[in-house]
């Protein structure tokens, strides 16, 4: 039988990509770290109880934005929202872990960001290059398919332990939606509405900026929230390379065998789950 | 000079063009090339020429290669053979830059589907063309606002394109067309989307609009009639060749084909159908018992502008009109006899040809009356009716 040393191989490589890479690491390293803790520290600057006010505030506008935030029906999609936002927050600051959850926020916050980041222009370049979408297309499959966990490996021989691989194996993990949709959405746009765009004489650009992004921006949103859902799943698994918040509690839990520890946590995990995913599910319709 | 002069052009869609230009050559039919050569041949050889001011049809059925020409023009599909001269200009020769500003300065194209921008009101749709020039906010906005007024959507502006009827959506693609103000408007099979009725007032529309605006116009349709009505001449397309080009009254009179005989059977089908095909129940009146309230209320009641007087042996009498009654009510005229029309022109038997009313309706404001030989009344035509009796034969598609 003939031996395949994949793995061995693949060591090599990732061994001599961390040592020759080191400053350029060292610099990604810096710029996740200070912006997950910029985001964490701008979360934790007001009291609890303000954020929260704010949060809901926040949830009850977008979530009745789509009637209007003085209707009668969009008071009433926005009123459920706030309520449970609020007290949603208020249980989780009950159970103690309001700066785990803020950390956790920051982490999400940060990964979708850098994710929508490189996902939106590499989708909007697919959408207009069949060769280039073809290319990806595997790659893009194998980064959502290859468990996330195998993610953390690599991210710990280039990052080291902490807030960094778990960003940047989230990043990893998180991409592919948004490079998807937005090419998806750009590819689904009418044909006769280019037809028109075009007969009117319009440039390259003004096709793109006023024509197929925003007539794909509902579908590039929901890859926004996808980006969003899969970057906070992943920053729970994130804590077994040393990723803070929420997750690092599930994890002691598990480590612990603390049932009641890794239940809270995991409730507030959920909490926050919801509480993402309507919101940014609200980014996708259209005002009427 | 013609303003649009049309020479050799040819669209071939696929890879393989020599070959299939060359099965062309032989003679060859269109199926067999696309099955040889995977190519489908969209327009062969096509040559006309457009005259400023002139509305100019091209008719075929689906598939026959008449958007596929219209594209040519504009080079929204870009031609395998011959040239388009615009002004003096061989389009085809244009550079990518010199074709985007020439679009801009030549044309304006209404679609079958609208293809409004959703995320876009009204007036912003309308002033979609001048956005793309880069004019200022403020004289785009007025530019769009009277292109709108002109297709009569004043009062509009700020709705979404969304809640507005299908008619209503294509009367600002139009004003987005209009408000371009170039002197070519291209039209791809723009009133085809929209039902038998509004298509007719938009057709008339367009005519009223052709007097107002001098614009050349192309045109797209599949239905002849709309042809007949919107053309100065008609260009018949089939499998991608034009068979015949001519005015209304060559094309009815001489068809130069089997293939446009076949489509000018069709519109026949006027001769087939006769009064009590296309006539629906009429509301009327009783003189000399009624009065002038009674009209009007029965008017309101039926949501109708007009009403038919009888006597009690429901035999003809003539017609109120609604502003006519209104009047008598508030001077309290009350007499039926000082705004009765009384007409015997627009009295017809049941049998009568459809192709004999419709002159009579194109000149009248009135309906058409339908009365036996005792002159008793039996039904009323109106635009409408003709219409909707044409779509249940299946003439109107």
């Amino acid at each position: 039988m003939i031996d395949l040393k994949i793995g061995e191989y693949v060591e090599i490589a990732i061994d001599w990509i961390a040592l020759k890479g080191e400053p350029f690491f060292d610099a990604i390293t810096v710029g996740i770290d200070s912006a997950v803790i910029g985001f964490q520290e701008l979360l934790l600057f007001p009291n609890p109880f303000v954020l929260m006010a704010i949060f809901s505030i926040i949830a009850y506008w977008l979530l009745s934005r789509q009637h209007g935030p003085f209707t009668r029906r969009g008071f009433k999609s926005g009123i459920r929202m706030a309520l449970f936002t609020a007290v949603g927050l208020f249980l989780i600051h009950g159970m103690g872990f309001w700066e785990e959850t803020c950390e956790t926020l920051a982490l999400v916050i940060a990964s979708a960001i850098i994710a929508l980041i490189i996902g939106i222009p590499t989708g909007i370049l697919a959408s207009r290059n069949d060769r280039f979408e073809q290319f990806i297309r595997p790659q893009l499959d194998l980064m959502q398919t290859m468990p996330a966990f195998v993610y953390l490996i690599p991210a710990i021989l280039f990052f080291r332990v902490g807030n960094v691989p778990g960003v940047v194996a989230t990043v990893v993990f998180a991409l592919p939606p948004g490079v998807r949709f937005t090419s998806l959405g750009i590819r689904e746009v009418q044909k006769d509405v280019i037809e028109a765009a075009h007969a009117f004489g319009c440039t390259k650009r003004q096709l793109l900026y006023k024509v197929q992004i925003p007539l794909a921006m509902p579908t590039i949103m929901a890859g926004v929230n996808q980006v969003i859902m899969l970057s906070l799943s992943m920053v729970v698994i994130a804590s077994m390379v040393g990723a803070g918040g929420l997750g690092q509690k599930v994890y002691t839990g598990i480590l612990q065998a603390k049932i009641g520890l890794g239940f809270e946590a995991g409730l507030g995990i959920v909490i926050i789950a919801i509480f993402l995913d309507r919101l940014t599910q609200s980014f996708g319709q259209k005002n009427d | 000079m013609p303003k649009i002069i049309v020479e050799n052009v040819e669209k071939i869609f696929g890879r393989n063009v020599e070959r299939a230009r060359k099965l062309l050559k032989d003679g060859i039919p269109k199926t067999e090339i696309l099955e040889k050569t995977g190519c489908a041949i969209g327009v062969h050889d096509a040559n006309f020429e457009v005259f400023e001011g002139e509305t100019l049809v091209v008719m075929g059925l689906s598939g026959s290669g008449k958007s596929t020409l219209l594209r040519c023009l504009n080079r929204l599909y870009e031609p395998t053979g011959g040239r388009v001269i615009i002004d003096g200009i061989d389009v085809t020769e244009l550079n990518t830059e010199d074709l985007r500003k020439f679009r801009q300065k030549k044309f304006g194209m209404v679609f079958q589907r609208f293809a409004l921008l959703p995320h876009k009101t009204v007036l912003e749709n309308a002033a979609f063309g001048l956005e793309l020039q880069n004019i200022g906010v403020e004289e785009r906005n007025s530019r769009a606002a009277e292109a709108l007024e002109l297709v009569g959507l004043k009062g509009w502006e700020n709705y979404n394109p969304r809640q507005l009827s299908g008619g209503m959506q294509q009367r600002v693609g139009l004003a987005r067309a209009l408000a371009v103000d170039t002197d070519i408007l291209l039209m791809d099979e723009a009133f085809s989307a929209l039902d038998p009725l509004i298509r007719a007032d938009m057709q008339d529309e367009l005519l009223a609009l052709e007097d107002t605006v001098k614009k050349t116009i192309i045109f797209i349709t599949h239905d002849l009639d709309e042809a007949l009505k919107i053309g100065d001449r008609i260009v018949m397309m089939m499998d991608g060749r034009i068979v015949q080009i001519g005015t209304p009254e060559d094309i009815l009179r001489h068809p130069a084909t089997e293939y446009v005989e076949r489509f000018v059977e069709n519109v026949d089908m006027t001769r087939v159908l006769c009064a009590k095909d296309v006539m629906v129940k009429a509301s009327t009146i009783t003189w000399p018992k009624d009065g002038p309230r009674t009209a009007l209320h029965t008017m309101k009641e039926k949501g109708i502008s007009s009403i038919f007087v009888v006597d009690k042996s429901r035999k003809f009498q003539g017609i109120v009109m609604a502003d006519d009654a209104e009047k008598a009510c508030k001077s309290n005229n009350g007499s039926l006899e000082s705004i009765i029309h009384r007409y015997t022109d627009l009295k017809v038997l049941p049998d009568t040809q459809l192709q004999e009313i419709m002159p009579l309706m194109v000149d009248s404001r009135f309906p058409v009356a339908v009365t036996d030989e005792n002159e008793k009344l039996i039904g009323v035509i109106v635009r409408g009716s003709v219409i909707a009796g044409l779509v249940e034969k299946g003439v109107v598609e």
